[in-house]
């Protein structure tokens, strides 16, 4: 009878157990087809010899160079400051208005296209000023604020406002009641977001901010992998210090203190900003012609459609394929990094050394990963697949890894392999796809930026419009790549719906606050 | 007549609890609600809160705090409605020191004098329920409506209590698991059981006898 009666429960179970299955293998699929279209190949004469250089250089860090670094560190820190606090307050205001239509649409829209498109954007129509990096942050992690704070406030139960008299306002209501229950999850929110504008703030170095970035790319470019070394070990320093130096009441002096330390630049010019605005970026053909002319709109479907089949198009296929591939990369290393954090399958010691390489791997942005493999190996899909699994594979180990040691075994459980095939990892694999889920949007949004190294994803063709001052077809190859951007968003949160897999994840904005980021 | 309810089925949704309820409470009454746990005292009265949400100050059953604010915000929230949201907000930031010095006399009475400024998540269960009730005094108003008031406070803060929100309001409908208050403090006594108003005396004229048998399988 009892056997009878655990059928139908084995039968619920399965059809979404081997849906997942099913998910996982398509996607691997895919990812290896894509892998015979991409371009891997080592193009460098002697790609050991830069290692071996580079290493030497890991081993003797040069922190001599303490003008460099200093300035480096204090100019990142100040932008990621600044940047972020604009971008969360501003997210926070417009999180109150979130429901509706337009301000969702038009969260989405910034937040998808990365911060050093915005950066090239503004560098156009600012010049190399402050506003240029500070907008540069400010404006996407202000569309991914607003998403998650309004999540969170809408998410969050408010028993107190039953006891709350009638008439008492709006205002009041929300400063007292809604407020304080979330605001635990905002502040740690916001902070994790600060250690993502760390990052961001490090790579818009590489277009010309005064940033870690900067120096990192002159350091490489002499060839000075000490000095390369000495910048990245005290900016590793730096994020896993964070909560000794970013105090609560700190946080005033450092928010006075930030402007003036991000440094001066050229004037902004009104002009320059205008002429962007109604001028550069409006498509050649429409510029300064006649609207209501046919003809001119003929002109301009021609040119759209060129710009698609010649440059969109090619920019498109790469970045899918590049993204394909890395997200099972991702997928890959999690599984076999994870384990590396898990109390389950390492002791005290080796997890220590565990959670340092995980830690280096991830605070280590894609960009700067991969333009050190660039480095070695020379511009393919290579570096660029290696750098995103790397890092990416590090964030999702590390939350699995925090996960599998909530699991409670039998006391009687397998050991080893046979306790990570068939106890940890079955448990585990649910979360596991909706991190990676959730990291696909992100992949995406990397995979295009790699482009301005030299890899022919969307980013590339922006990159190379941009340098002929066609501000016109870098706005329009940027506007595609949003596009993409937001339909793997949209892609993903179905998959993730017909998977269930948003109940796996029982804290939905605990989930995303820690995949969503850069 | 200050709560009437007409001969009507209650519930959560589609899930009714009690069914043909008629009810109706004047003021000056100070009714209690007794019932196995699980009998419906809890959908009567959230029936009547809803419903007569400006007439009466609330205790619910989960205390229903805010955790991350301090006793004294908590208990101020209790007149949101008195003051503007600048004012509000400026009493949110800076406590001002006239509100403090209302709040403190009924902090004093319920013996939470030390724990004012405390935040209330980190607060024993029988603090929070003190700080719900100091709430609902200091709301003020004609009636107080109270799920289980002083269930996790000793049976001497638990006449304290009764006596100060028979004190200070006029109506009182409160629903209590323990049988010696409701004689003690109550004028009416209200039996549930078995989703339907089993008895409906003055407290005079019943005797701990007659309340026992709501508890008997």
């Amino acid at each position: 009878m009892s056997k009878l009666l655990s059928i139908p429960d084995a039968l619920l179970n399965r059809p979404q157990n081997s849906s997942m299955v099913r998910t996982s293998l398509m996607f691997v699929g895919v990812a290896l087809v894509c892998l015979y279209f991409a371009d891997t190949t080592i193009s460098t004469y002697d790609p050991w010899l830069e290692i071996h250089r580079m290493m030497l250089g890991v081993i003797t860090p040069d922190f001599f160079a303490i003008d460099t670094i200093g300035s480096a560190l204090v100019k990142t820190v100040a932008f990621a400051l600044v940047g972020v606090s604009l971008g969360a307050v501003s997210g926070f205001f417009l999180a109150q208005v979130y429901h509706l239509r337009t301000v969702r649409l038009a969260c989405s829209l910034v937040r998808s296209v990365h911060e050093l498109f915005w950066a090239l954007i503004f560098l156009q129509m600012l010049g190399l000023t402050p506003l240029t990096g500070i907008l540069a942050i400010a404006l996407p992690y202000a569309g991914i604020c607003a998403k998650v704070y309004s999540e969170t406030l809408e998410e969050a139960e408010a028993p107190a406002l039953q006891a709350v008299p009638l008439g008492s306002g709006i205002v009041s209501t929300f400063f007292y009641v809604r407020l304080p229950e979330v605001w635990v999850h905002i502040v740690n929110y916001t902070g994790y977001r600060f250690e993502c504008g760390l990052r961001s703030s490090a790579v818009l170095g590489f277009v010309g901010l005064p940033t870690l970035g900067f120096y990192l790319e002159s350091a490489f470019n002499e060839g000075n992998y000490s000095e390369v070394s000495a910048l990245l070990i005290t900016f590793y320093v730096l994020i896993a210090t964070i909560k000794y130096w970013l105090r609560p009441k700190l946080l005033g002096i450092y928010l006075i203190a930030a402007p003036f330390l991000l440094g001066g630049g050229a004037d902004i010019k009104l002009g320059n900003v205008i002429r962007f605005l109604t001028v550069d970026i409006v498509p050649a053909p429409l510029r300064g012609s006649d609207l209501l002319d046919i003809s001119n709109w003929m002109n301009f479907f021609s040119w759209a459609q060129n710009m698609l089949t010649d440059q969109a198009l090619p920019g498109i296929i790469a970045t899918i394929i590049l993204t394909q591939i890395a997200l099972v990369g991702t997928a890959f290393l999690s599984l076999a990094f994870f384990p590396l954090i898990s109390e389950k399958f390492l002791g005290k010691y080796g997890r220590m050394v565990g959670h340092l390489f995980l830690v280096v791997v991830r605070s280590t942005p894609e960009f700067i990963l991969a333009y050190v493999f660039l480095h070695f190996w020379g511009p393919s899909m290579l570096p660029a697949i290696i750098a995103l699994s790397l890092h990416n594979g590090a964030i999702i180990g590390h939350l699995m890894g925090r996960y599998s040691n909530e699991i409670r075994l039998r006391p009687d459980h397998a050991n080893g392999i046979s306790l990570y095939g068939y106890e940890i990892v079955p448990r585990l694999y649910g979360q596991f796809l909706a991190f990676l889920f959730y990291r696909w949007e992100v992949i995406m949004r990397e995979t295009a930026i790699l482009g301005i190294l030299g890899i022919a994803t969307l980013g590339f063709y922006v990159d190379s419009a941009l340098a002929d001052i066609r501000l016109d077809r870098a706005m329009f190859l940027i506007a595609i790549t949003a596009l993409l951007n937001v339909g793997i968003d949209s892609l993903s949160r179905h998959i993730r719906q017909r998977l269930r897999l948003s109940r796996t994840v029982q804290n939905h904005s605990r989930v995303s606050a820690q995949t969503d980021g850069t | 007549m200050l709560f009437q309810l007409n001969n009507e089925n209650l519930g959560y949704k589609q899930n009714t609890v009690l069914h043909n309820i008629s009810l109706s409470i004047a003021k000056g009454e100070r009714v209690a609600l007794v019932g196995e746990s699980g009998a419906g005292k809890s959908t009567l009265l959230s029936a009547l809160q809803t419903r007569f949400k400006n007439k009466a100050a609330l205790i619910p059953q989960d205390v229903g705090l805010v955790r991350n604010l301090s006793v004294f915000h908590n208990i101020y929230m209790g007149r949101l409605n008195a003051h503007g949201a600048g004012y509000n907000l400026l009493n949110l930031a800076w406590p001002q020191k006239c509100e403090v010095n209302q709040i403190k006399p009924l902090v004093e009475r319920l013996g939470l004098a030390d724990k004012l400024f405390k935040v209330t998540g980190e607060l024993s269960g029988g603090q929070q329920q003190r700080t719900a009730v100091c709430r609902a005094l200091y709301q003020g108003g004609s009636a107080v409506i109270g799920d289980e008031p002083v269930s996790a406070v000793d049976s001497h803060m638990a006449s304290t209590i009764m006596k100060a929100l028979n004190a200070e309001f006029d109506t009182v409908v409160l629903a209590l698991h323990d049988v010696d208050l409701a004689l003690k403090f109550s004028s009416r006594i209200i039996g549930i059981k078995g989703g339907v108003i089993s008895f409906d005396q003055p407290t005079d004229k019943l005797s701990r006898q007659d309340l026992d048998f709501l508890y008997e399988g």
